[in-house]
């Protein structure tokens, strides 16, 4: 596995540069990877998101999808598509430092 | 060390794909396919629409869409003996069954699952001569549906699309 360095922080991503350990993700680094993929600043929306997904994997083991984040997070998906444009299950994934959602819908 | 950090590609430049579905079946094992696709690809940005028609249309049409059903008969996957598939019941219980499968894996019956489609911004047609056939109006059609479209503004409608027919 991949090493990279983002914001000045050393983390372990797979082949494409999602972080790999649950553990090295924190806020500040959040930040860096929403510019990395062209979202300047995270509002309030993003964190609601960034902080379901993060408690919803340790309880499931496993990325919520959209449908879940809509269903269970209370998020609605009108709102992911606008705050994670064009891509929202890799983007919200992405900066909440997880894997990519597992399930189909 | 000065590489630049790994980032995925999310591929936000191929803006151009475009996918369209033809539904055409009304039982519940043929209405998922293109819904379970179609919201794949609108996770993936690309412009998606589905059309609907035929025995389609009992996927938009609100006295059908929540109670669409499943019949074992003429299926050998359901590896059921031929001879039982046909009796009084039988697409009941096929139809619970699959129903209760599709629950468990938190898979949406279908209303809510158009609905979600609808929010991640599928665009929804109804084929003119289905709604003429089955005497459909507007108002017994699902909400939000784009319109109804005879074929001529459906081939329009695909031109540069990825087009599948179920």
């Amino acid at each position: 596995m991949p090493v990279t360095t983002i914001g000045g922080q050393e983390v372990n991503v797979d082949d494409e540069g999602f972080l790999t350990e649950y553990d090295e993700w924190n806020e500040e680094l959040a930040a860096e990877l929403a510019s990395n993929i062209g979202i300047d600043e995270l509002n309030e929306d993003h964190w609601k998101v960034i902080t379901f997904l993060r408690s919803d994997f340790q309880e499931q083991g496993e990325t919520a999808t959209l449908r879940r984040v809509a269903a269970v997070g209370g998020i609605p998906t009108k709102t992911l598509f606008q705050i994670f444009p064009k891509k929202p299950a890799r983007k919200m994934s992405y900066v909440s430092g997880l894997p990519k959602p597992a399930g189909c819908i | 060390m000065t590489d630049a950090p790994i980032v995925p590609d999310f591929g936000d430049d191929d803006a151009d794909r475009k996918i369209a579905f033809v539904c055409s079946k009304g039982s519940l094992d043929m209405a998922y396919p293109a819904l379970i696709m179609a919201s794949g690809a609108l996770e993936h940005g690309i412009e998606t629409h589905i059309f609907f028609t035929f025995w389609g249309m009992d996927m938009i049409n609100k006295k059908t869409m929540g109670n669409l059903k499943f019949s074992p008969v003429g299926n050998p996957a359901t590896h059921m003996p031929a001879a039982l598939a046909p009796f009084p019941g039988m697409t009941t219980m096929a139809t619970k069954q699959m129903n209760k499968q599709l629950t468990d894996l938190d898979i949406p019956d279908i209303p809510t699952f158009l609905e979600h489609l609808q929010d991640m911004g599928c665009h929804l047609w109804a084929c003119k001569m289905s709604v003429d056939m089955f005497s459909l109006t507007e108002e017994g059609m699902i909400d939000g549906l784009d319109g109804v479209l005879n074929v001529s503004d459906f081939i329009e409608l695909i031109d540069g699309a990825q087009t599948m027919f179920v």
